[in-house]
């Protein structure tokens, strides 16, 4: 690994001499720089994609982890009673920091979603929460659930974990599919930047001819255009890189429109992943023009 | 330097030539001559090493070229300078860096520096060296060529219808400066069905005639 990075090194550098030997193809060129702008502009999505999942599922795991909630379901006449038993109960339980009856705004503001803001909860036969919050360590939920069957009859304990587990899942899933995204984004571009390498030996057959009856090494011939291909690759990437990280900039804010796809983005020092893109790109042209330059110089000999 | 011993050739089923044997020593002048077809060219390229003998023995300095990987083929090919017909250049390099480029290829650049301008002069083309080669005539080329072919100081040089494509009085100029490079101490070996070249090479060197002709490698010369 250290050999090929002081070779990528030295092939930027370059040998003037060499780069002379092949002349300038437009047409390989402009496609290999666009090839490499197009996928370095999808791979900082990607890249803005398992980031945003990769915090949406830390913060999921760690919010929901931590509350639970108690629903009371009991006659009118009862529920205040029962309310009270309930955090008695639980003020007393270890690993339960606080618990609170969710005020009447509080419960309206949770239906209104689905039933619009004029809804009159104090009117309705509806179930009073308490929100639970707990310590580090956590409550044991089967000794609860026993105690308040026993003192709150009506009390029933929502832990969030069956719908909790789910969901960390699919964040965890969609993190994995942009990683996967990330990848394949490296391997198209190794093959069309493996095609363009492949037209441009074959247009340069008459200079490999003229490079070996005059004594050059395949590596001297490949080095020629490996060095041009690993650059394009790179400018194109640096391109698209810049393009996609000021797309993402642009994205609207999660406070002005909400939902998840607000979120996508980088925060702090995830800005500085992007950056990776343009040297990992430079190294799969590499690593593909050389693979193709060699291959087909032997192919030829 | 290069050693041919009973060695035969064949592609698509049959046999171009065989049980040729030839041996291009230091100060030696060969001619090979022979009907189009023949194989000349084909016996010429297994002498540098740019094929493969389908049997028999082909020695580069010394290595058999079957042991011989591409990169030994190539380091072999630095110490043979080779003239072809169709003179292939890079056509969008000019005069002065073709003729360099087997120094370039070697690492060595550096070392034309003073020599290639007396070496252009030395072919006649000390006025050329900025021109691109589809600038040059056909005559330009074939010296320009022999420039790149020799700038390395070579040991052999191997020319493939050197006068192919250029008028009588180049021919000599192109044969003279052939003759120079063997009283060097140079083996050359020209591949020519030019009849009238090779009688006039007979009045200013000792050269070999050999005539590829029916699959075999004759000595000829008699009737020239």
């Amino acid at each position: 690994m250290k050999v090929r990075i002081g070779l990528l090194f030295g092939l930027l550098a370059g040998d003037p001499q060499a780069d002379k030997a092949v002349p300038p193809t437009g047409f390989t060129a402009r496609l290999t720089v666009f090839t490499s702008a197009a996928m370095a502009f999808l791979a900082v999505f990607a890249l803005a994609l398992s980031l945003a999942t990769d915090r949406l599922a830390t913060r999921w795991a760690a919010e929901l982890a931590r509350t639970s909630t108690l629903r009371i379901s009991a006659p009118p006449d009862q529920i205040d009673a029962q309310t009270r038993a309930a955090i008695r109960l639980l003020e007393t339980t270890p690993g339960i920091i606080a618990a609170r009856a969710l005020s009447a705004d509080e419960q309206r503001a949770l239906l209104e979603p689905w039933f619009g803001p004029d809804l009159p909860v104090e009117t309705l036969p509806i179930p009073q929460l308490i929100e639970i919050v707990e310590d580090e360590a956590g409550y044991d939920p089967l000794g609860l659930r026993a105690r308040l069957q026993a003192e709150v009859p009506g009390a029933v304990l929502d832990d969030h974990t069956r719908w909790r587990q789910p969901l960390v899942a699919a964040a965890g899933r969609l993190r994995f599919l942009g990683l996967v995204a990330i990848a394949l984004i490296g391997l198209s571009t190794a093959a069309m930047i493996t095609l363009a390498a492949q037209a441009a030996l074959a247009a340069n057959a008459q200079v490999i001819r003229v490079l070996r009856l005059v004594g050059a090494r395949d590596i001297y011939i490949a080095r020629a255009f490996v060095r041009r291909f690993t650059l394009r690759a790179m400018i194109g990437a640096a391109i698209g890189m810049a393009a996609g990280m000021l797309a993402v900039a642009f994205l609207p804010q999660a406070d002005m429109a909400g939902g998840f796809l607000t979120g996508l983005g980088f925060q702090g020092a995830g800005w500085l992943w992007p950056l990776t893109i343009p040297p990992l790109a430079a190294v799969v042209a590499f690593v593909a023009t050389r693979a193709a330059a060699l291959r087909t110089l032997r192919e030829q000999s | 330097m290069i050693e041919l011993r009973n060695v035969a050739y064949s592609y698509g089923g049959g046999e171009l030539f065989s049980e040729i044997s030839l041996s291009l020593g230091p100060g030696t002048f060969h001619f090979l001559t022979g009907p189009s077809g023949s194989g000349k060219t084909t016996l010429l390229k297994l002498c540098y090493g740019d094929l493969r003998a389908t049997a028999g023995d082909v020695a580069i300095f010394g290595e058999d070229t079957r042991r011989m990987s591409r990169d030994s083929v190539a380091l072999a090919r630095r110490r043979i300078g080779v003239v072809h017909q169709d003179c292939q250049f890079l056509d969008h390099l000019p005069l002065s860096e073709n003729v360099v480029l087997p120094l370039t290829v070697a690492g060595r650049a550096a070392e034309a520096e003073g020599n290639l301008m007396d070496l252009l002069r030395w072919v006649g083309l000390g006025a050329q060296a900025e021109q691109l080669p589809p600038e040059l005539s056909g005559g330009e080329r074939q010296r320009a060529a022999l420039a790149r072919a020799v700038i390395m100081d070579p040991d052999v040089i191997i020319a493939d219808e050197p006068t192919g494509n250029i008028d009588w009085e180049m021919s000599q100029r192109l044969l003279t400066l052939l003759v120079e490079l063997n009283r060097m101490g140079k083996a050359v070996l020209v591949a020519t069905h030019d009849l009238n070249l090779i009688r006039a090479a007979k009045s200013q060197v000792q050269a070999r005639i050999l005539r590829l002709s029916n699959r075999r490698l004759q000595a000829a010369g008699a009737d020239l």
